[in-house]
């Protein structure tokens, strides 16, 4: 009945199920919206999108699916006779008459005009000036008057009311453009959690409590155990600047989104390769640097470390000393991405770039390389790939 | 269930909320409901029940929330204890499972409403375990072998603050409302439901004020209906003139006991900053 409105959501990306169409004609029947069309917007909408950032293309699609097949407003279906409304759509589809709509108001304004007309004729009429019938102007007629005397096309406030729900597009701001699905990517991450009994005993360890109490000669002996805490702790380098910006913001939503899943996160930032010094926050990254002996010192062999950066940059950036771009570095960034990788040996490094340009481009199969392969596109199924690399 | 939800005296709801709440009873299906911290989600359930006449079980989530929790619990320990001490209670499990609050819905004598509210807040599996539980209203219990089923479908209303994602098996179950900020128009209607001997002046000005502190670009957190009704009590307390609140300068001005509507230092400051600035460049 409504195949076309699921058609037109699933096209238009929302993930609308078979489940929720029949939900939505199980409703339907059950008689939950009562005989009105917004209603029916309301009840689908309810039952059919199930995010807010979706709301707005909901809308988009339903104003789409139901344009001119709307009654107009105030008026039972069944008193309109179909031959009237037949010539009528046709006639509103003709060019010349789109513009003197517009003249009117807009086709808001001209339906809600009809309906008022409709309600008050009660028969068929051909021609004339105030009636709709098959050979009447009287509705498209620019500033034509009825006998009450209302002029068409001036009632500014009452056509705003009639605007259909679905146009005035309320949920516009919700609809974000930033890619959904972390749940995914979350998901993922999990694979990374390992978790580890620490902190205060609370949970009832059943079979050592059988044990002790066994040979306590039956004299109940209770043993608890530390209740499992997630033990995964995570440093995060990420690439600043240039052509990483836009992956930057991604990737930070996405570990601190997924921060629940590890112990510890801590972020520091570079440009284009790690050499002896990194910073913790972008803004302010030449007054509070971090050396990276410091790093290695402060925090234990147990982090996993995980680069984010596309590694596009000039070879001499990784093989000489004072070849970065930003500043004079006495050793080259191999050597640092080395004393990195052996201190921690649990490392990866995440390529925001797709998988298939990594060979076009040196430097990144040279990072490749000092990574000993461990480099992962950052998708869902590159965080998959190397959580369990790193879960080892 | 004939009765049909509708706006009451205490809590004002919009066509669309009335739809997704009927349909939800109707169809005997979940409601989610989602919308800005301080929009009603919660109170929502209270005035479902109470239109209903039903009554109210509430299962507040926590990050520790396991779904298990909300269906039965096995005391082990009570259990060891009484078998030492020689009580005859040991001999039957059944005496050690604590009921859960789904539990008590499914088996109530007559038709309840239950609030899960904040879902988001648990592990980001507990909705996945609770979705046979809600489908079907039944679960079954290990240790004594026996399925509860529920005598009577509950009506669900499970709230979410969007802290995570839920899964989409989860979302295909429910009925979805999102809450919007009410417009300056329902929230006249709605602080007038609130305080219905508040005075006009005061109201118009406060509400001035209020729209005004939401349009301030990039706040850490915009004040809700909630913060606007206890800030509204407060003044009504202080008993301020709606002088107080008035300005005739354009500008932005800190409003007296912002303490209500302003929840964390960072906004207060930006607040303070902004006003600084506009009051300078009068």
């Amino acid at each position: 009945m409504f195949a076309h409105l699921i058609e037109g959501l699933r096209q238009a990306g929302l993930p609308t199920s078979i489940t929720e169409y029949l939900t939505l004609l199980g409703a339907m029947k059950a008689g939950v919206a009562e005989w009105n069309v917004d209603d029916f917007y309301y009840l689908s909408r309810a039952t059919l999108v199930k995010d807010e950032r979706h709301l707005d293309r909901f809308d988009r699609v339903f104003a789409q699916c139901f344009k001119g097949l709307e009654p107009p407003e105030g008026v039972l279906p069944r008193e309109l006779p179909e031959e009237w409304l037949h010539k009528l759509a046709e006639r509103l589809l003709t060019p010349e008459e789109m513009a003197k709509i517009k003249a009117l108001g807009g086709f808001e304004a001209l339906m809600q005009r009809l309906a008022e007309l409709l309600a008050e004729q009660k028969g068929r009429h051909q021609g004339g000036s105030k009636w709709i019938g098959t050979a009447g102007t009287s509705p498209f007629g620019a500033y034509g008057y009825n006998p009450e005397g209302v002029r068409i096309g001036q009632h500014e406030s009452r056509h705003r009311r009639a605007v259909k729900v679905w146009d005035r597009r309320n949920f516009r701001d919700l609809d974000d453009t930033v890619e959904q699905g972390t749940r995914n990517l979350k998901l993922a991450l999990r694979r990374l959690r390992r978790f580890a009994r620490q902190g205060a005993a609370t949970e009832l360890d059943l079979p050592d409590t059988i044990r002790s109490t066994a040979k306590n000669a039956g004299t109940l002996d209770l043993k608890l155990v530390p209740e499992r805490h997630n033990a995964v702790k995570v440093l995060l380098f990420l690439d600043v600047g240039g052509s990483m910006d836009d992956f930057v913001k991604l990737s930070e939503e996405l570990f601190s989104a997924a921060r629940s899943e590890f112990k510890h996160l801590e972020y520091f930032y570079f440009h284009n390769f790690p050499y002896e010094r990194v910073w913790r926050n972008n803004r302010r990254r030449h007054d509070e640097r971090l050396s990276t002996f410091e790093v290695i010192r402060k925090y234990g062999p147990d982090y996993k470390l995980i680069f984010v950066g596309d590694a596009a940059m000039s070879p001499y950036e990784i093989t000489m000393p004072g070849g970065s771009v930003e500043h004079m570095n006495d050793e080259p960034g191999r050597v640092w991405l080395e004393r990195l990788t052996s201190h921690y040996t649990r490392a990866a490094w995440l390529n925001p770039t797709p998988r298939n340009s990594w060979q076009h481009v040196r430097s990144i199969g040279m990072t490749s390389e000092l990574m000993e392969g461990r480099m992962y596109p950052l998708t869902v199924n590159g965080i998959d790939e190397m959580a369990r690399e790193l879960s080892h | 269930m004939s009765v049909s939800f509708k706006s009451t005296a205490r809590y004002i709801a919009s066509r669309d909320l009335e739809v997704a709440v009927n349909a939800a009873v109707t169809l005997q299906r979940p409601l989610l409901v989602k919308g800005e911290p301080g929009t009603g989600k919660t109170v929502l359930a209270h005035e479902v029940a109470q239109a209903l006449g039903l009554d109210l079980i509430e299962w507040h989530i926590k990050s520790t929330t396991k779904a298990q929790q909300g269906l039965y619990e096995y005391d082990a320990v009570s259990r060891l204890r009484d078998g030492q001490l020689g009580d005859p209670r040991v001999h039957d499990i059944a005496n050690y499972i604590v009921r859960g609050k789904l539990w008590d819905a499914f088996e109530a004598d007559r038709p309840v409403v239950v609030l899960i509210d904040e879902v988001d807040k648990a592990d980001i599996e507990f909705p996945n375990d609770l979705l046979l539980e809600l489908d079907r209203m039944r679960f079954f219990v290990y240790e004594t072998r026996k399925t509860v089923v529920a005598t009577h479908r509950p009506v669900v209303i499970i709230t979410s603050n969007n802290e995570k994602e839920l899964p989409d098996a989860f979302l295909r179950r429910c009925f979805f409302h999102y809450i919007r900020f009410p417009d300056r128009e329902t929230m006249e209607r709605i602080v007038q439901t609130h305080y219905p001997d508040l005075r006009h002046d005061l109201a118009r000005e406060a509400l001035n004020v209020f729209f005004q502190i939401r349009e301030v670009p990039s706040l850490k957190k915009k004040p809700s209906t909630a913060e606007l009704l206890d800030w509204l009590k407060l003044l009504m307390v202080e008993d301020l003139p709606a002088d107080a609140l008035r300005t005739n300068e354009k500008h932005l001005v800190i409003p007296p006991l912002y303490g209500a509507l302003l929840k964390n230092e960072q906004d207060v400051h930006l607040f303070e900053r902004l006003a600084f600035l506009a009051r300078r460049g009068a």
